[in-house]
């Protein structure tokens, strides 16, 4: 697999191979590089950020994030519990919205303060 | 209404409100932001994503949670704004016209104004892409606004024109909403977005990113139907024979970013025909006595992170104004082979160490930025790797300033690896001779 690294703005271009002995990395000019690569390509790790319908708020709409990366594959099923929810104002920032979304682990968090709306 | 303030602050975005609280720090107590939206943020408020703060917080955090930290910082320190209030006019003597449903006109006489309106993006008519006029043509900020803040999908088939960072963050915020985003044209050989950005935003959802490729025809009478794209040769002229008609319902233009300077130009503020913004010295100060600029009214910035630092020089400036500090010299800035743009681009004092901020004018690679005076080299700095996306700064020391001409010239240019040999003596008489 060809990957250009994203850990700093030089964008080595790295490739990962697996044979008997393991992975093995090439392209990479650091350790980090190195790092990023194989976990980019064993299990990639994404933070989803969108936002939920909140009802009786100063806002239609309230931004909201995964308190840490999830796995990327879970994404889809994460975006999809939260498609249909509705929550009530107010909210601040770093209230839990939802626990565990998806089985992650991870808690869907609020990134704005919603007031009551006047 | 009437009313007199120390320092206004024109704009509630990420660079007014960071030069509100550092003018605040300053010890200067009477300041008035004045911001047309209804809340204090600016365009973070939309950026819903990760990636702001990294910089200045060591955390990635997102577009609100990095406003926040500055509207409770504003309100900390009980620093005054006006919100939904639309400044009309700001006159060289410092008198600010301003609207507001609430108080009607306002004038304000300020001793120093911060020019924070930020900027806007470039729209279909700033490119010309002929055609039709439907529905369906969006730039992308406005569909950020629709899809975060008022929860409307502009579209299910979407065209994206521009490889920007706005542009590759809305191909996945579309995606995540269920629309289909076809492809991602560009019109150059490369991205100025980031590298992070193209691989999760686009390759994560394999959504192909088409180099060298632009869009030259909108169809459809009411809504959009579908857009022409053509391959372009390297002078970015489409190539005939190369167009292939694309279906698509939205057509997403993230076309870059120019500076808001209607207002500074209405106050004789002098613009740099590179940047669309207003030529500075290093304290941010404009053309036009105390008015001051930053952020990305001054110039479109890679992080916001660099935004609120510069609104922290400019609240220097504004302090050092206000006391009277005066300028002692007028070192012009000029640009060599290889660089876009500085900023600042005249320094006005030696007191202290400027940090010179530029930008390339296209991808090099093995090489050195210099800053030369006359035929001394100033400064050296290798670079391995300098694009145009990625704004750069190297610091000029006030030792090296105060040896020059208060009115001398100072030229940055690219060079080449090779071209080096020849500059050694010369830079050894230079470090001995300062």
């Amino acid at each position: 697999m060809k990957l250009i690294c994203t850990v700093c703005p030089q964008g080595c271009e790295i490739t990962v191979k697996k044979n008997d002995e393991g992975w093995h990395v090439e392209g990479n000019r650091c350790k980090r590089g190195r790092e990023f690569a194989l976990q980019e390509t064993i299990s990639p790790m994404r933070v989803l950020t969108t936002s939920v319908w909140i009802e009786g708020g100063d806002h239609k709409l309230v931004s909201v994030k995964t308190d840490r990366p999830i796995p990327k594959e879970k994404i889809g099923e994460a975006i999809g519990e939260l498609c249909d929810i509705t929550i009530n104002a107010p909210v601040g920032r770093g209230d839990i919205i939802i626990k565990n979304i998806a089985d992650t682990d991870a808690n869907i968090i609020a990134t704005r303060d919603v007031r009551l709306s006047s | 209404m009437r009313v007199q303030v120390d320092v206004a602050i024109i704009g509630g975005g990420p660079a007014g409100l960071a030069a509100a609280i550092a003018c605040h720090d300053q010890g200067i107590q009477d300041i008035l932001i004045l911001e047309r939206d209804r809340h204090l943020g600016g365009i973070l408020q939309q950026c819903i994503h990760t990636g702001f703060g990294l910089h200045r917080f060591g955390e990635e955090l997102t577009g609100p949670e990095y406003a926040h930290i500055f509207i409770d910082g504003v309100k900390d320190r009980n620093i005054s704004y006006l919100l939904d209030t639309m400044v009309i006019e700001i006159r060289k003597d410092k008198i600010i016209y301003a609207l507001n449903s609430e108080k009607g006109l306002i004038e304000i006489e300020a001793k120093a104004i911060i020019l924070a309106m930020g900027c806007r993006e470039r729209t279909r008519g700033a490119i010309q892409i002929p055609g039709d006029r439907p529905a369906g043509v969006y730039t992308a900020g406005m569909a950020q606004l629709l899809v975060n803040m008022e929860g409307y999908l502009p579209g299910k088939e979407i065209v994206i024109l521009g490889s920007g960072d706005i542009g590759l963050i809305m191909a996945r915020r579309l995606t995540w909403e269920g629309a289909n985003v076809k492809m991602v044209c560009e019109i150059m050989p490369y991205s100025s977005g980031l590298a992070r950005n193209i691989r999760q935003c686009l390759d994560d959802y394999d959504i192909p990113l088409l180099f060298n490729h632009t869009v030259v025809k909108v169809h459809g009478s009411k809504r959009l139907e579908g857009v022409t794209i053509a391959e372009v040769d390297s002078n970015r002229v489409p190539i005939p024979g190369s167009e292939r008609y694309i279906e698509c319902d939205t057509l997403l233009l993230s076309v870059g970013l120019l500076p808001e300077n209607e207002l500074s130009e209405g106050a004789n503020v002098l613009l740099d025909e590179i940047t669309g913004g207003p030529i500075v010295d290093e304290y941010r100060h404009t053309s036009v006595d105390g008015i001051f600029a930053c952020g990305n009214v001054l110039h479109v910035h890679d992080l916001v992170d660099y935004v609120s630092e510069e609104a922290e020089i400019a609240a220097r400036g504004v302090a050092r104004y206000l006391k009277g500090d005066k300028s002692d010299s007028r070192i012009s800035i000029s640009h060599g082979a290889g660089i876009q743009y500085t900023v600042p681009h005249i320094i006005s004092s030696r007191d202290e160490d400027v940090e010179l901020f530029f930008r390339a004018n296209g991808i090099y690679n093995d090489g050195m930025i210099q800053l030369t005076y006359g035929k001394d080299i100033l400064y050296t700095k290798r670079y391995n790797h300098i694009v145009p996306g990625k704004m750069e700064r190297i610091r000029i020391k006030k030792d090296i300033l105060r040896q020059l001409d208060m009115e001398g010239n100072i030229r940055i240019s690219w060079r080449q690896r090779e071209d080096e040999l020849s500059d050694e003596a010369h830079m050894y008489s230079l470090s001995t001779g300062m």
